[in-house]
């Protein structure tokens, strides 16, 4: 046998140097993939906010959102999505110790938190639907709901991972070294926040003009 | 400060990584460059805060005529506080900031020139 394919044949471990050659970024690839998805959404959100802008103040019959927005019961649904980035955040730092009691506690609080806001929102909009607005009554309706429905949905599907990641670690499936899958969800639950932080500005605290973005 | 780049260990941290030793030396790796407990409280606090201020402002008629730039410097404030420490942005490889920001940046163009385009932002 050839010396030199000889070499190749015999079994090695990988240093680290070696392992970070096993990517053409020297990245994992997941974690890249979550960031263009996440850039992905950003245009997502963007459409929905930016037809919620176009349409502001141009609904031609009532309820307008000067009628239903109360701006302090949405300032405690803002308070409990801030609440729930911070958990997360300890969440991922309690694998990466190795504290899995407290990885466990952190993930289950984050969805709590996560739930008392789509709870908050569910009650919003039946309060909505009971004023008289729903997605066919006017421009407001239809781009308030759809763009609030959106961001609804996503903090749901958040909500399903960080229970999936518990139930993962009470089955003993997601040790210190898998830390990574906390992360990504991780991401994904920021994400969702920063969305949150843009959605509460433009479309509670700025107040509605004429079809033009002034103050009262 | 330098810091190593534990991002670059690629299939480990990918979790695909043949290797329980190399994942666990990398994962230590991972967490020594993010930043402690008390410092994500530290930010959250400051994020409160500038929730507050912003709720505040909406309330205050003194200040009626800055309040919309003052809402989106709130807004992007929190919007970076939030990317930098919490997703770890400041913290990671800057490939990871490049795609975001380049979603980002061509989500504010496009949807500037509709708006532009609109004429959303002139004056009534």
């Amino acid at each position: 046998m050839d010396a030199s394919l000889g070499q190749h044949m015999t079994p090695h471990q990988p240093s680290e140097d070696e392992v970070e050659l096993e990517t053409s970024t020297g990245l994992p690839n997941i974690k890249l993939a979550m960031w263009i998805f996440l850039g992905s959404e950003c245009l997502l959100f963007g459409a929905l906010i930016t037809t919620y802008v176009l349409y502001r103040g141009r609904s031609t019959v009532g309820p307008y959102p000067s009628d239903l927005f109360d701006i302090g019961y949405t300032s405690v649904s803002s308070f409990v999505l801030l609440a729930s980035s911070l958990t997360m955040v300890l969440a991922l730092a309690a694998i990466q110790r190795g504290d899995h009691g407290r990885l466990r506690v952190w993930l289950l609080a984050t969805a709590l938190l996560g739930m008392t806001f789509i709870g908050g929102q569910v009650y919003e909009f039946t309060s909505f639907v009971r004023e008289g607005l729903t997605l066919h009554t006017n421009l407001f309706g239809t781009t308030f709901f759809v763009l609030t429905g959106f961001h609804g949905v996503h903090v749901t599907v958040g909500i399903l991972m960080l229970l999936s990641l518990v139930a993962l670690s009470l089955a003993g499936r997601l040790p210190q070294d898998r830390a990574l899958t906390v992360e990504l969800v991780g991401l994904y639950w920021h994400f969702v926040d920063i969305v949150w932080i843009i959605i509460f500005t433009v479309v509670y605290l700025i107040p509605t003009g004429h079809g033009t973005l002034v103050p009262r | 400060m330098s810091v190593e780049d534990p991002d670059r260990v690629t299939t480990a941290a990918t979790q695909d990584a043949p290797d329980p030793a190399v994942r666990s030396r990398l994962a230590r790796r991972s967490r020594s460059r993010h930043p402690s407990d008390a410092e994500y409280i530290r930010i959250a606090l400051i994020l409160a805060a500038i929730t507050g201020a912003e709720i505040a402002v909406y309330y205050l008629d003194s200040v009626k005529s800055l309040l919309i730039p003052l809402l989106f410097t709130f807004a992007a404030i929190k919007f970076a506080l939030v990317a930098l420490w919490f997703m770890h942005l400041k913290f990671d490889n800057k490939l990871y900031a490049r795609f975001f920001t380049a979603g980002i940046l061509f989500a504010l163009t496009v949807y500037a020139i509709v708006l532009l385009t609109f004429r959303v932002f002139a004056s009534s």
